[in-house]
């Protein structure tokens, strides 16, 4: 029975969970690291609620593209669809025609017809998803500027009611210098954030969907072999993808308040980089939904740094690439130092229990 | 059915790229019969063919290198037109500083882009064969870093490259009635061909992108020539970038070779090669190269607005890959059989039954 119970333990960390670790452990390290040498502004609530204001949409537009690399696709579109559904919208409630319900759908219906695009190609044509989702990258631009190329304010009231709108937490904040607390605040968009990281988190944990999306990534022809259908998953990942980013687009315009071309631009590769940082592979199968947002915040607390530390800006992106290496190279380090007790020649990790 | 799938596929192999070549040419002979013609001005040739040819350089380079490393990384090097960028800015540095340009400091400098180019790969390389990272990531690293190291090396916004044999390296050598980029280019082509032919190169490669573990078993380390692929790949990126700053006589290291990475994805794809490795055709790749600099041409010469040049982009790709799909042709290839069999093959049927 002890020995079960041993064996049982061993099983159950898997690389998943050792990726998601390592990522949290790199995340706390790096949070220490920013309170210890910048403790002026990092030791403020404000900085941490901060991340998530501001970047809300690209917390959103990881969480899909998690889903979709722990199915073992990619999505490289989910930028430009982000990018697509800010300018959709302003234009739809600058006209004066459609109130902030009917931009909310309309960004949701594009999110889902890209979605169901990339998913049905790529699920049932069976097409190389990096190909349609660059073609879908490339019409949602291309939308994009046909739309509208000048940046575009929205100014209907409403909408900015809900744009300034701010939730108050009165139990934690600053009190500056002349005695005045200053409660934090955080953007609605948060809550978006939250509520989707905790849908998605249980989705892929318990659902039969999301366990399904683990085995079609891992491997495609075992998970057809115990009867999943492999299509209809694949399908479904992709859906939900284009269905986030076009939540992320909505919550993008809500935290900005306009749209631009330049919106949404190199979210996907950002995106890419904060799933990688939280320990879900490309090759899927591997990884823990909530390492996205961890990544994420990752990602976001070094260019903080970066910016706090007041280099010159073409050294932030090298910097920021350094950093990326070294966690690149340290996950895959203790991979393969996991393995190297049973196999000599790395292989992908759905092969390494055999 | 799987037979079925395979012979489909044999046969696809260049079926694909030069059939969407033939109907390109078409829609723009529709459009003016004049698109072959060429006209020498100022002793070289110019007309819809060369500026295709002269165009695509770059690019065709680029998907060379492009289709090595698909097939044996099952992954695809993104930083390609970011090493570009450096490996150039190097050159550039190079013929800046050494005062009197010569061909033979052109040449130096040259060699020492490509040794860029190759420790760029290096660099990538050992992510991927030796960390085991997936190649998208691993060069998302200098993807993202890599324009700030170019204009770095550069000190300032996009140094000028004036002197005489940077601008015929770039358009026209007089005497010679075709544009030097296009000498370059097919220059390349023949050396990655004969590269190809002599050595145990491609099998190595197909044999690593098939599956790396049978390929360990005998005997080729593909760490090794994953590996050296990347080193290609880094030397590609060197000339195309080489070529690309002759070209534009300037070295703009936010805009140089900017975002060509996928256009030399989807050659690969446009040439018939899969994406996840394996097989390969640099043929088609370098015809794909072609194909995307004709589309974009046809689009210009069609006179469709710029703003939603991407859409009609996007829209072309997305028919020619489902027209591509292994799913849509087999199922045509049935439709086909029912149509063509009922009058030949029931007999048959009921002699064996």
């Amino acid at each position: 029975m002890r020995s079960l119970s041993r064996t049982e333990r061993k099983t159950r960390l898997s690389n998943s969970n050792l990726l998601f670790m390592i990522a949290g452990i790199i995340f706390i390290l790096m949070y220490g690291f920013a309170l210890i040498s910048y403790p002026g502004s990092f030791m403020q609530f404000q900085t941490f609620f901060d991340l998530f204001n501001y970047n809300a949409a690209l917390f959103i537009v990881t969480l899909g593209l998690c889903v979709v690399m722990i199915g073992g696709g990619i999505d490289i579109s989910v930028g430009a669809v982000c990018g697509l559904v800010t300018m959709a919208c302003a234009m739809l409630l600058q006209s004066g025609t459609g109130s902030v319900f009917e931009a909310l759908l309309l960004a949701l219906g594009i999110g889902l017809a890209f979605g169901i695009m990339h998913g049905f190609l790529i699920a049932y044509l069976d097409i190389q998803p990096f190909i349609i989702t660059l073609a879908g990258m490339f019409l949602a631009q291309g939308l994009l500027t046909t739309l509208h190329k000048e940046p575009l304010n929205v100014t209907m009231r409403e909408f900015v009611a809900l744009r300034n709108y701010t939730i108050e937490i009165p139990w934690l904040g600053t009190v500056n210098r002349l005695g005045v607390f200053i409660p934090c605040e955080i953007k609605p968009g948060v809550i978006v954030v939250v509520v989707l990281v905790i849908l998605y988190a249980i989705l892929m944990k318990w659902s039969r969907f999301g366990r399904n999306v683990y085995a079609v990534g891992g491997n495609r022809q075992s998970a057809r072999m115990l009867g999943i259908n492999v299509k209809r998953t694949i399908f479904l990942s992709y859906v939900l993808c284009g269905l986030t980013a076009g939540i992320s687009g909505f919550v993008f315009l809500m935290t900005t308040g306009a749209g631009n071309i330049g919106n949404g631009s190199l979210f996907e590769m950002k995106a890419i980089a904060s799933n990688v940082m939280g320990g879900i592979l490309l090759n899927g199968g591997v990884g823990n939904l909530l390492g996205a947002p961890i990544g994420t915040m990752t990602l976001l607390t070094i260019n903080e740094l970066i910016r706090a530390a007041g280099v010159q800006s073409n050294l932030q992106a090298i910097v920021s690439g350094l950093l990326l290496y070294l966690f690149i190279v340290l996950q895959s380090i203790v991979i393969s130092l996991r393995g190297s007790g049973k196999f000599s020649f790395a292989l992908p990790p759905w092969l390494k229990r055999t | 059915m799987p037979r079925l799938k395979t012979q489909v596929n044999r046969s696809s192999h260049l079926f694909l790229p030069l059939s969407v070549l033939a109907i390109l040419i078409i829609i723009n002979l529709i459009k003016g019969a004049d698109y072959f013609k060429i006209t020498i001005v100022n002793g070289a040739f110019y007309g819809n063919i060369p500026n295709i040819l002269f165009g695509a350089s770059e690019l065709v380079i680029l998907s060379i290198g492009m289709t090595l490393v698909t097939a044996a990384s099952r992954g695809q090097d993104i930083s390609i037109g970011e090493s570009g960028a450096i490996s150039s800015a190097i050159f550039v540095q190079y013929v800046l500083r050494s005062g009197n340009v010569t061909l033979g400091t052109i040449l130096v400098g040259f060699l020492i882009s490509c040794v860029a180019g190759m420790i760029i790969g290096a660099f990538n390389g050992t992510l991927v064969s030796f960390f085991n990272v997936q190649p998208m990531v691993a060069t998302l690293i200098l993807f993202l870093g890599g324009r700030s190291i170019a204009f770095i090396i550069d000190g300032k916004v996009s140094p000028i490259l004036a002197n005489e044999i940077s601008n015929r390296i770039g358009t026209v050598i007089p005497g010679v009635p075709i544009h030097t980029p296009i000498i370059l280019t097919a220059v390349f082509i023949a050396v990655v061909a004969v590269v190809l032919k002599t050595t145990n190169l491609r099998l190595y490669v197909e044999a690593v992108g098939i599956n790396p573990n049978a390929a360990r078993l005998n005997g080729i380390n593909p760490k090794k020539v994953i590996f050296l692929t990347f080193l290609i790949m880094g030397i590609c990126a060197a000339v195309a970038g080489f070529i690309a700053v002759n070209k534009a006589g300037r070295h703009d290291s936010v805009n140089l070779l900017k975002f060509i990475m996928m256009d030399a994805i989807l050659a690969v794809a446009l040439g018939g090669n899969s994406l996840a490795g394996g097989k390969f055709s640099i043929t088609g790749s370098v015809i794909g190269a072609y194909t995307i600099e004709v589309l974009n041409r046809t689009l210009l010469r069609l006179e469709v607005n710029p703003e939603a040049i991407k859409v009609f982009k996007a829209v072309f790709i997305i028919v020619l890959m489902i027209i591509a799909a292994p799913e849509v042709r087999v199922f045509a290839k049935r439709v086909l059989d029912k149509v063509k069999r009922p009058s030949r093959t029931t007999p048959y049927a009921r002699q064996v039954d």
